[in-house]
Formats: C-alpha cells, sequence, structure tokens
C-alpha cells in the first residue's frame, strides 16, 4: 500500500487561497442574510406608519382610541377601535386564563415529577401540538367547543368569546409549558438537593425553589402566550364572530382586531380608500401592543433575574 | 477502638449493601458512628463514601433504580422502615455539599427557608433562628449588616458557611459534608475544620473527606474503604499510628489512591 503513495514533497506553502476567499465571501453572504431581514422589518413598519398617518389625516385620532363605536364599512361611519380592542382583550384573556396555568402545571410536571422516560414522549407530543396549523384549532372550536359550551348554557351562538378563548388558550399551553420547563430544568439540580437536605418535599421544591429560581423565564413565557394570543387570527376569525361591541359577555359574538383585518382584507375595499385605511391604523394598534408587551418581557426578565 | 465505643453509638449500620441498577456500590458495609463526636469516611475516589453519606439521609432514594439491602438505625430507629417520614429524617440528618449551593435568595431568606418549611412563621422567632445559626456557622460578625444582600455576594467560604448554617437552623442532630471544603481555599477550609471542632459538642458530624491530613486534623474516628467495603474503621489516632490492615497503611502512607 504505501508503495503506491507517490513521493510526498515537503513544501513549506502558508498560502491558502481558497480559504482566504471564503473568509471573506461568507461573512458578506451572512450579512446580507441578517440585512435581509432588518430591510423587511423597515419595510414593514414604514408601511405601516404611512398609511396609518394617511388615515389619521381624515379621521380624528382621539375618536379612534376612546370611541366606543366601530362601524367603517357602514353608514353612518364610526372609527372607535374600543369594540375591537375589547374583543381581543376578551378573548386574549380567556387563553390567558387556560394556558398559564395549565402551562406552568404541565412545566412543573415535566421538570419535577415525570419520570426521564415519560418527558421524553410528553415533550415532543407537546411541540407537534404546536405545530398544528391553526385553521384546525378554529374548526375544532366550532365544531367541537361551541356544541360543548351550547349544552351548559344554550342560549349561545355559533360564535362567541368565550369557545375562541379556550380553544387559543390550548393552542399556546405547549408554548408557555415548553418555554417555562427550559426555565426550570435550567435551576441547578443542586439548589434541588439543598431543599431537599433541608426536609423539603417534592411539592416544596417545585413551588419555593424551582419557580422562584426560574420566575424570570416563567414570566416571559407567559408575556409572550398572551401577545401570541392577541396576534391570533385563524382561531377568532372562523370562531368568534365578526360583531364588532363592547361587552363583558363571553357567550357574545365579538370580533377581534385581527379577525376585522382578515375581514376588511377579504373584502372589495378599494385601495386608497378610508375603509382601507382602518386595516392599518387597526395593524398599527396591534402592533404598539405587541410592542409594548415585548419590552414588558424584557424587564421583567432583568428584573426578576435570580442569579444561580 | 478505644475512645470510639466509650462515646455512645447513635448510627448503627448492618451489612448494608446498595445497588446503582445492577452496580454493587456498597457491599456488607457494617459501622457505628458515635454520638457527638466527628466521623471521616477516607479512602479513594468512587470507593462509595458519598452512597453511604447519603444512605443517612435518605438522599439515595431520589437516584432512580437504587436498591438497598441490610439496615441502617439511627438511635434505634430503622430508618428504612415504613413508618420513617423522610421529610422528618432530612430535618433531623443535615447536609452540607462539596459544592456551596446557596439559594438564589438573600441571606436571611437562605436561612429562614428550612425553618419556614417546617411551619415557623413569627418574624421574632425566625429573626432569632437566623441570628443563632449564623452564630453558630461562625458567620454573624461577618454578615450581621447585610443579612438582605444576595447570599451570592458572598464569597465561596463564606457560602459554604451559610450552607452550614442554613443546614442548623432546622435543628438538626446529625450533619454530614460531603467533602464540604474541597472546593475552597486554605484559610477557607481551615475556618470550616475549626467551625466542625465546635460543632461536635452538639452535633454528630459525619464527613466525606479526600483529604486524608483532614481526617487525622479533625476528626475521632476514621473509616477507610475501599472498592464499597469499609476495610477498618477505628478511633482516628490508631487507624493513623497504627492501622490494622495492610491496605490502609499503603493507603495513608500515600502508596496508592
Ligand atoms: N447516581 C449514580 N448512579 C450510578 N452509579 C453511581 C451513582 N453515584 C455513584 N455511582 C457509582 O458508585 C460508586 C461510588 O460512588 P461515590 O459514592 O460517589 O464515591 P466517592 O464519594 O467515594 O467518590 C462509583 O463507582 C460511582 O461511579
Ligand atoms: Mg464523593
Amino acid at each position: 500500500m504505501q508503495g503506491n503513495l507517490p513521493q510526498q514533497e515537503t513544501t513549506m506553502s502558508f498560502k491558502n487561497k481558497r480559504a482566504h476567499i471564503s473568509d471573506k465571501i461568507v461573512p458578506i453572504v451572512l450579512f446580507m442574510c441578517a440585512a435581509l431581514s432588518v430591510l423587511t422589518t423597515i419595510g414593514i413598519v414604514y408601511t405601516l406608519f404611512s398609511e396609518t398617518f394617511s388615515f389619521f389625516k381624515t379621521v380624528n385620532i382621539s375618536e379612534f382610541l376612546f370611541g366606543t363605536k366601530w362601524s367603517p364599512l357602514i353608514e353612518p361611519k364610526s372609527f372607535g377601535i374600543l369594540p375591537l380592542l375589547g374583543g381581543t382583550l376578551m378573548v386574549t384573556v380567556i387563553a390567558c386564563l387556560v394556558a398559564i396555568p395549565i402551562g406552568l402545571a404541565s412545566a412543573i410536571y415535566l421538570s419535577e415529577y415525570a419520570p426521564t422516560r415519560v418527558r421524553k414522549i410528553v415533550k415532543p407530543v407537546l411541540e407537534v401540538l404546536a405545530g398544528i396549523p391553526t385553521i384546525v384549532y378554529g374548526y375544532f372550536a366550532l365544531s367541537f367547543v361551541t356544541p360543548l359550551i351550547k349544552s351548559i348554557f344554550p342560549d349561545v351562538g355559533v360564535f362567541n368569546a368565550l369557545s375562541a378563548g379556550l380553544v387559543v388558550g390550548i393552542m399556546i399551553i405547549p408554548m408557555v409549558s415548553s418555554l417555562s420547563e427550559d426555565a426550570m430544568m435550567a435551576v441547578p439540580r443542586s439548589l434541588r438537593h439543598g431543599a431537599y437536605a433541608l426536609g423539603a418535599t417534592r411539592f416544596e421544591v417545585a413551588l419555593k425553589i424551582v419557580v422562584p429560581a426560574a420566575f424570570s423565564g416563567i414570566v416571559s413565557s407567559a408575556v409572550l402566550a398572551f401577545s401570541r394570543a392577541i396576534g391570533e387570527t385563524m382561531i377568532v376569525t372562523v370562531a368568534a364572530g365578526a360583531t364588532p361591541q363592547l361587552t363583558l359577555n363571553p357567550l357574545e359574538s365579538i370580533q377581534t382586531m385581527t379577525a376585522y383585518i382578515v375581514q376588511v382584507s377579504m373584502g372589495d375595499t378599494p385601495h386608497g380608500s378610508i375603509e382601507y385605511g382602518t386595516i392599518f391604523a387597526v395593524g398599527m394598534t396591534l402592533f404598539v401592543i405587541t410592542f409594548l408587551l415585548n419590552i414588558v418581557a424584557q424587564w421583567v426578565a432583568r428584573r426578576f433575574r435570580e442569579e444561580y | 477502638m478505644s475512645t470510639a465505643t466509650a462515646l455512645k453509638t447513635l448510627i448503627d449500620i448492618r451489612d448494608l449493601d446498595l445497588y446503582y441498577g445492577t452496580y454493587h456500590a456498597l457491599k456488607k458495609v457494617s459501622m457505628t458512628i458515635p454520638e457527638k463526636a466527628v466521623t471521616a469516611f477516607i479512602g479513594p475516589s468512587g470507593c462509595g463514601k458519598s452512597t453511604l453519606l447519603r444512605t443517612l439521609n435518605r438522599m439515595n432514594d431520589m437516584i432512580i433504580g437504587t436498591r438497598i439491602e441490610g439496615k441502617v438505625e439511627i438511635a434505634g430507629t430503622d430508618i428504612y422502615s415504613n413508618e420513617v417520614d423522610v421529610e422528618t429524617l432530612r430535618k433531623k440528618v443535615g447536609m452540607v455539599f462539596q459544592q456551596p449551593n446557596p439559594f438564589p435568595k438573600s441571606i436571611y431568606d437562605n436561612i429562614a427557608y428550612g425553618p419556614r418549611l417546617h411551619g415557623t412563621r413569627s418574624k421574632s422567632q425566625l429573626d432569632e433562628i437566623v441570628e443563632q445559626s449564623l452564630k453558630q456557622a461562625v458567620l454573624w460578625d461577618e454578615v450581621k449588616d447585610y443579612l438582605k444582600r444576595s447570599a451570592f455576594s458572598l464569597s465561596g467560604g463564606q457560602q459554604q458557611r451559610l450552607c452550614i448554617a442554613r443546614a442548623l437552623a432546622v435543628n438538626p442532630d446529625i450533619l454530614l459534608m460531603d467533602e464540604a471544603t474541597s472546593a475552597l481555599d486554605p484559610i477557607s477550609t481551615l475556618k470550616i475544620e475549626e467551625l466542625v471542632q465546635e460543632l461536635k459538642h452538639r452535633y454528630t458530624i459525619v464527613m466525606v473527606t479526600h483529604n486524608m491530613h483532614q481526617a487525622a486534623r479533625v476528626s475521632d474516628q476514621t473509616v477507610f474503604f475501599l472498592n464499597g467495603e469499609v476495610v477498618e474503621f477505628d478511633n482516628t489516632e490508631t487507624l493513623f499510628s497504627n492501622p490494622s490492615d495492610k491496605r490502609t497503611e499503603d493507603y495513608i502512607t500515600g502508596r496508592f489512591g
């Protein structure tokens, strides 16, 4: 074998043209990929701002923010966003009431109680749940949850905030559970051992050591869940209805901001009209809320970070 | 075994076998541990010192696949019998770990954690416990003005004494220390060794150490382990000056380990 090899010449070359060029090109390509997403974001925000700006040339901004009636498509037109905001908040609050306790409980179970074997099965299943298209959840709400609610409250309509809220909640459970569990698994075992050695039960270790130590991660997961619920579109479009109204009754049909945007986008509203402008104004409102929530999440994560 | 037998026995281990799955980690271990004295476990790494220590507060229960045969009696009670409440046992048998592991809380809350867990609510009572525990761990003078500060603001040696204070706060009878000084600098180590000398008047102390000199300095009784077996246990002075087993002699004279 060795005899077949050509005699190796001893050369001392330190130039490697290939590596040299790729070292210059690769960062440029990578930078352009990063720049692309930044530019896209800037483009989106620019469109949103300019369309919103021209909308507020016609509609008074305080009427928009504080008006309690939303009927931009029917005369007499009115542009008060509160009904849409109220609908969105109702669905979001219901969703969070479902998702945060259940998600947190399942995270505690997975990180503190479940044998490795169970965790290895349950985690991927939860992640698959997170991958189900939201339209499927929408029809699940309409064809399963709503009839279930109807069997308890016979007066409930086909479209209602409760059904949509519950299902949005179910949809975001995996997110809350997965992010909270990651935060809890990151708590060092030595802290748990310290507490067990003092005579703490499993539940006490989970509640008084692990949850406080993972608190910033848990709160960020809750805030993310909240903003995910606010932005959810398909489920509410299918199951919550298209009746913008200010109500506190979750059994009534409402309309969320996202569902309104869908409604107008799907219709034949002329480009540049005032009706068309509303979707940007509503979109802007959504954007601002989500943006503020992200800031809150980051602040919370920093404020409550327990170092270990 | 002159002084060792003269002291009252608190812990009695008889024919103890422990398996991690199929791995036989402790083999027919028998020994007695005297009350209000320091007992040191020595032996090369992996010989089962920590494992035996963890059988005393049943921390091994949490390792899946652990099986145990034989008897461990503390003050006459078989701690593996069904009537024993593990949480109460662990309250009575405190433990300090190799790496200081303070909770990410204030100094005060670290100490108060255990008493609160076991039902102490009154602020004045907690204040009293915190002060007493820190004093016993010879940390009070260093931290009394900073009780609200994070435990992480302390040095490694202070953190370890904090962990000792935390264990003392639930009023244990026995204190287990698993190489509690191996992560510390020589001065902090010395402080903890002095502390152990103080504490043995009130507590029964069982310590694992990889450091023979430490065992010789601070313990009253020493147990030498090899491959999951107890080779020899005796009064520390006797074990180091006149070991009865050849393997003990080889180990303490540094021929292996
Ligand atoms: N959780 C565990 N699972 C399986 N084997 C273990 C576990 N902990 C320790 N062992 C094994 O048991 C033996 C004794 O370990 P240990 O008690 O930690 O020794 P020491 O403290 O004397 O260094 C070692 O061989 C180690 O690999
Ligand atoms: Mg060890």
